[in-house]
């Protein structure tokens, strides 16, 4: 079966910013071109849901050529049910960077725009490789426009945020490098992750090579004690850079497990689970109480960001169907919500330009129907159900009771800390008097700002309402997954 | 027939939408009557609904699947049992009293908001729109045939509550309150949710039907990771769930503050329906219940500490809604008892009757706090009934019965519930009995206590001095619009009359099949075999202790407020610890406040300053921002000046080069 849809998805949003860089100073030109591309972009992804077989739990969509003969290493693509969804949320979550960032950035839009459709392009590569090298030099390449946007975009301490951001992060994918030669050399020199799966691994290389992937994939999720420079890199990033940041590249790491960690190495995830679990629920309560106290908003939100990924860590640590599916809806729940807040924090910031909690009091009086988008977020974000915020949580704490209540009790915690964090945020941001007379002269959201936070607040409320097409397309690949990585491969 | 009870729910919801959407487009007059008319035909179908039932036709279907997931299936679906029918009808028509009385109560609400403020230009839409969408989530919560939508809909209901509780956001004092009531209602949750992760993990289905055919099957499992008899944990945690939402101690700490919330709501969410929640999920629960004894006793305890404690705080009152709102607690209280006795009907009566009379203490509260022009403090009160004689009728209506003298409603539930104590033989059922007895008599006292306080006596709302709006302290309060008035009329009908239903609602086989009595529990069996009819309870009642005391307590209040009226300030003086002990409601708000508010917020910031500042980034990637300084002293030489330019290279670079790697094979 041949198919250039995945082709298409990476290449039409990374040649597309090409154009839109060609533009050079012509901003309207550009922020067209760029909304162009990036519906494309989205438009080329959706048969790949559309034409999904359901029943199959192998790659579909797969596209295979040899790319550098010489060490075996092909440009080999597919999406099963465990990445379709990704490619979806990553095109469309770029759409609506877009459209936020339309009057927002002034200067240097035709770049902007373009960093962020190389990135979205990039980011469809890391979902759809199949080839492991292909995958690491998508890996790596989806840092430089991150780390571009932070740096020329961001605010004043820029330069250290982005500098923190891609150290931290490119010292973890170094081990994950020796992890990849050593599987190439032991395979017998391939790079195709599907004969990695079935490739036979004693234990303590089996422990290595999980650590290795772990030392990446940690990073990027990020998980405890890892995580510091996601605070920092949210709140010097521009809103676009924070949602993409939030919404898709942590979920890199997430799914770097589901394919790599899992899969290669079953008998020692299973061996480590308990530290995975652990640090998960460090992550879930820990940062739960960190996020309390935040006085900045996108901190805490930042912060509230890793305590939501500690569910995906913990749901694909604890074996079971409704775990890991679970956690992956909390993933594509996440890239909703936490994008929605972050963009929340950016219409409030473009207006009194702070994020200080302390600034701001009131918000409600000046700008009542962006008060109705804000606390609907912050109610998902706290997973009140009806919204996609609850189905992620509900299943992953089903699952977590069902592998050992205790683990499920420490999980469940989350309930009272969540929207502790959240909704005390909004109590100090939204409630109250008016703070000051900066808050007094903000102007309700315009038509673009509620554009996209109505199609944010349609798609949290449509899957908290109606979650099974979501989860009908990973249930046989989580399913084949459970039943790989239950076998030993010792 | 499934239309027919899809129509019940959904009519409030495409009220609430359009009201809550539009409520610019259609104005005041089109928000109130969309919704009104939605709730009334959701109140009229459920009459239709509930005589089909009694006429035994139920249902249990699934309308969608929300979910599947390995082996678990999850569906939104509906059953409608004489249970469900009852519920759907008390529901309906106190939210469509409250919506009726909420044209009239609202109707200045411009009033409350700053000038200029954009929230309070269409609050009066709003605010019907969220009556609306709760009333909707409340059907959803007793309509549900399954855990995960009574899940759904439990913190629905809850949400509503925190929306309207904070509705003057203004208010420091509310949107304090909506956020307290909020976490607490989410720790009750928190065992409640685990409670359903168990009968999921160990039934295999959230499907009442399917979970309760299992029960005698999951009765002899013991729960793997913790040790604990499965049963029992399952209906310890559930309960936790029912003590947040139906405000047991020590869960209850957040229904008073609640009262910050406009009166209909009051009336409706915290008194009427949504903290009766707690109360209907245990009853609907009956088969797993009957299976504990261990936690019908907890049941029982917890219910007798929340009546006889809460009912005390009331007697110090003077705010009129807080009053109601601790005789609230101690209501539910009751009920909680009753279910601890394994007297599941026994409680839906209660719940029904206190339905009635309890929202027309509210509502009446509510016409006296209009009257005054948001005057809440009894001290200011005194002497209305000459000004205010319908909502002075109505609310001694509903203090009767609150108190539970004969022959108005509350009596026929009320002592219902204390001989089904008396009966109980679960542990902890003689104190519980003990509790109610007490209870009885602070009944009578807070009572009459309100009624004698603010309608009788001097008239002391001329009088200026603290409290808000001074400045109308001048005005006569005169009795309140029709909309008003009516709804407090009609709901006082059931006030008085619904008690007499006790022989159909108890004693017939009206609950057989939706509630579950274990024949190891004697209390119903007990009850019908002293029954001798509706007259015969009356008469009975004259000679029992609970009508006796609750008459001493009324006698009392009488003594107190109307004879020697100089003496309470005497007392208090006199008594000056136990009133300081029940002004601070047993310090518990203080409790809460320094050690989980404050505790929280101390491990955040050790956490925060300690652990990710101090330790994570401080030692750990101190080394290497050393190292990051040291490379940046590197790159500096280097640097273009444009960060952008030399990283877009990089990346041109990266491909150049693997191209060119590429030729060389």
């Amino acid at each position: 079966m041949s198919s250039y849809l995945l082709s298409l998805a990476i290449w039409v949003p990374i040649l597309g910013a090409l154009a839109v860089f060609a533009v050079g100073n012509a901003h309207r030109l550009a922020r067209w071109m760029a909304l162009c591309v990036a519906i494309l972009g989205f438009l080329v992804t959706l048969p790949l849901y559309l034409n999904f077989d359901v029943a199959e739990a192998g790659m579909q969509f797969v596209e295979r050529r040899s790319w550098v003969p010489r060490f075996n290493i092909e440009y080999f693509l597919g999406v099963d049910g465990i990445s379709v969804l990704f490619i979806l949320l990553n095109s469309f979550i770029t759409v609506l960077v877009v459209i936020a960032g339309w009057e927002v950035i002034k200067e240097k839009v035709a770049q902007y725009m373009g960093a962020f459709l190389i990135m979205s392009g990039l980011m469809n590569g890391i979902f759809s490789s199949l080839d492991a090298m292909l995958f690491y030099v998508f890996f790596e390449a989806s840092l430089i426009p991150m780390y571009i946007i932070i740096g020329a975009w961001g605010g004043p301490n820029r330069v250290y945020a982005a500098f923190k951001f891609f150290l931290y992060t490119l010292l973890g994918s170094l081990l994950m490098l020796v992890a990849l030669i050593w599987l190439f050399l032991s395979s017998g020199g391939s790079f195709n992750l599907l004969e990695w799966h079935q490739l036979r691994i004693e234990m303590t290389p089996q422990i290595l090579l999980f650590l290795a992937f772990l030392a990446a994939f940690a990073v990027k999720v990020p998980m405890w004690p890892v995580h510091t420079w996601l605070p920092d890199a949210h709140v010097e990033a521009p809103t676009g850079g924070s949602v993409v940041l939030a919404a898709i590249m942590l979920k890199l790491g997430a799914y770097g497990f589901l394919r790599f960690s899992l899969p290669i190495a079953p008998d020692a995830s299973q061996y480590l689970a308990p530290m995975m679990i652990a640090l998960s629920l460090i992550a879930v309560i820990y940062i739960g109480f960190v996020a309390l106290v935040q006085l900045d908003m996108k901190k805490l939100i930042a912060y509230s960001s890793i305590s939501h990924m500690g569910f995906v860590t913990l749901g694909f640590f604890i074996f079971n169907q409704i775990g890991v599916e679970g956690a992956l809806v909390q993933m594509i729940s996440h890239g909703f919500i936490s994008a929605a807040m972050f963009l929340c924090v950016g219409v409030m910031y473009d207006r009194v330009h702070s994020r200080q909690i302390a600034d701001y009091g009131g918000v409600v009086h000046v700008m009542p129907r962006f008060a109705g988008f804000m606390v609907l977020f912050a109610m998902a974000n706290a997973g009140l159900p009806a919204t996609s915020g609850f189905v992620g949580e509900f299943m992953v704490i089903l699952g977590a009771v069902k592998y050992n209540f205790w683990i499920g009790l420490l999980a469940a915690t989350t309930l009272i800390l969540g929207a502790a964090y959240t909704l005390w945020m909004i109590k100090r941001v939204m409630f109250g008097p008016l703070g000051n007379r900066h808050v007094a002269a903000m102007t309700d959201i315009n038509g673009r700002e509620f554009l996209f936070l109505a199609t944010l607040a349609l798609c949290v409320l449509a899957m908290g309402v109606y979650p099974f097409p979501f989860t009908e397309v990973m249930h046989a690949s989580v399913d084949n997954l459970l039943k790989h990585v239950a076998v030993s491969k010792l | 027939m499934k239309t027919l009870y899809l129509i019940v729910p959904l009519a409030p919801l495409i009220g609430a939408i359009i009201a809550g959407l539009f409520g610019r487009i259609i104005g005041r007059a089109g928000a109130h009557w969309v919704t009104t008319l939605g709730v009334a035909v959701s109140f009229v179908v459920s009459l239709v609904i509930l005589r089909d039932v009694m006429a035994g036709n139920t249902f249990n279907g699934n309308i969608y699947t929300w979910l599947e997931s390995g082996d678990l299936k999850l569906a939104i679906g509906l059953l409608v049992d004489p249970l469900t029918a009852v519920m759907m009808v008390v529901v309906t028509f106190v939210s469509l009293m409250v919506h009726i009385y909420t044209i009239g109560y609202m109707a200045h609400d411009e009033d409350n908001w700053p000038a200029g403020s954009r929230a309070g230009a269409n609050s009066y839409q709003r605010f019907f729109s969220y009556i609306s969408l709760f009333t909707f989530s409340m059907l959803m919560l007793v309509m549900s045939n399954n855990f995960l939508q009574l899940f759904f809909a439990w913190e629905a209901v809850g949400l509503v509550s925190y929306l309207l509780i904070g509705f003057w956001s203004n208010r420091e004092t509310a949107i304090h309150a909506n956020l307290k009531a909020f976490l607490v209602n989410r720790v009750g949750d928190f065992g409640f949710l685990l409670g359903i992760g168990l009968i999921a993990a160990y039934a295999g289905s959230l499907d009442y039907a399917t979970v309760f055919a299992k029960a005698q099957e999951l009765a002899g499992m013991t729960e793997a990771a913790t040790g604990w008899p499965l049963v029992t944990a399952i209906c310890i945690l559930l309960f936790i769930g029912a003590m947040g939402k139906s405000a047991q101690f020590p869960l209850h700490v957040w229904l008073p503050d609640s009262m910050e919330g406009p009166t209909p709501i009051s009336a409706l969410i915290h008194a009427a329906t949504m903290v009766t929640a707690g109360i209907f999920m245990v009853s609907r629960m009956s088969p797993l219940f009957e299976l504990s004894d261990t936690a019908l006793s907890l049941v029982i305890v917890v219910g007798a500490i929340t009546t006889l404690f809460m009912a005390l705080i009331a007697i110090v009152q003077t705010d009129i809604k807080r009053v109601v709102a601790y005789s609230t607690l101690s209501q539910l209280g009751y009920m909680t008892m009753a279910l601890g006795a394994s007297a599941y009907s026994v409680a839906i009566f209660h719940l029904m009757t206190h339905a009635f009379f309890k929202a027309v203490l509210f509502l009446g509260a509510g016409s006296v706090i209009i009257a005054l022009h948001h005057q809440q403090d009894m001290r200011r009160m005194g002497g209305l009934r000459k000004y205010l004689p319908i909502t002075y009728a109505t609310v001694l209506i509903g203090a009767i019965a609150n108190a539970g003298l004969p022959p108005f409603a509350g009596f026929f539930s009320k002592d219902s519930i204390i001989m089904a104590v008396q009966a109980a033989q679960v542990p902890g059922a003689t104190f519980a009995y003990l509790c109610a007895l007490a209870a009885v008599f602070v009944g009578g006292l807070y009572s009459f206590r309100l009624v004698f306080f603010a309608f009788h006596g001097k008239e002391r709302f001329r009088e200026t001095g603290h409290g808000h709006h001074d400045d109308h302290g001048g005005h006569e309060p005169h009795e309140s619009p029709r909309v008003v008035t009516v709804p407090l009329i009609l709901l006082s009908i059931p006030a008085i009359g619904s008690g007499w239903l006790i022989g159909s609602f108890l004693f017939g086989d009206f609950f057989a099949g939706a509630i579950h009595v274990d024949p190891a529990h004697p209390a119903m069996a007990q009850l019908q075999a002293i029954y001798t009819g509706v007259f015969g309870m009356i008469a009975h009642g004259f000679v029992t202790l609970p009508f006796w005391l609750a008459l001493a307590g009324a006698a009392t209040a009488w003594f107190l407020y109307i004879k020697r009226p100089d003496l309470p300030a005497v007392i208090r003086r006199k008594m000056a610890l136990p009133v300081r002990i029940l002004e601070n409601k047993y310090g518990l708000d203080q409790f809460n406040e320094w050690f989980f508010a404050g505790g929280a917020r101390l491990v955040g910031r050790g956490l925060w300053q300690g652990g990710d500042q101090a330790v994570i980034d401080g030692v750990a990637v101190n080394g290497s921002a050393r190292l990051v300084g040291w490379f940046a002293g590197v790159v500096r030489l280097i640097q273009s000046g444009h960060i952008y330019q030399y990283a877009f290279s990089m990346i041109i670079g990266l491909f150049v080069l693997l191209a060119l790697w590429m030729n060389r094979a």
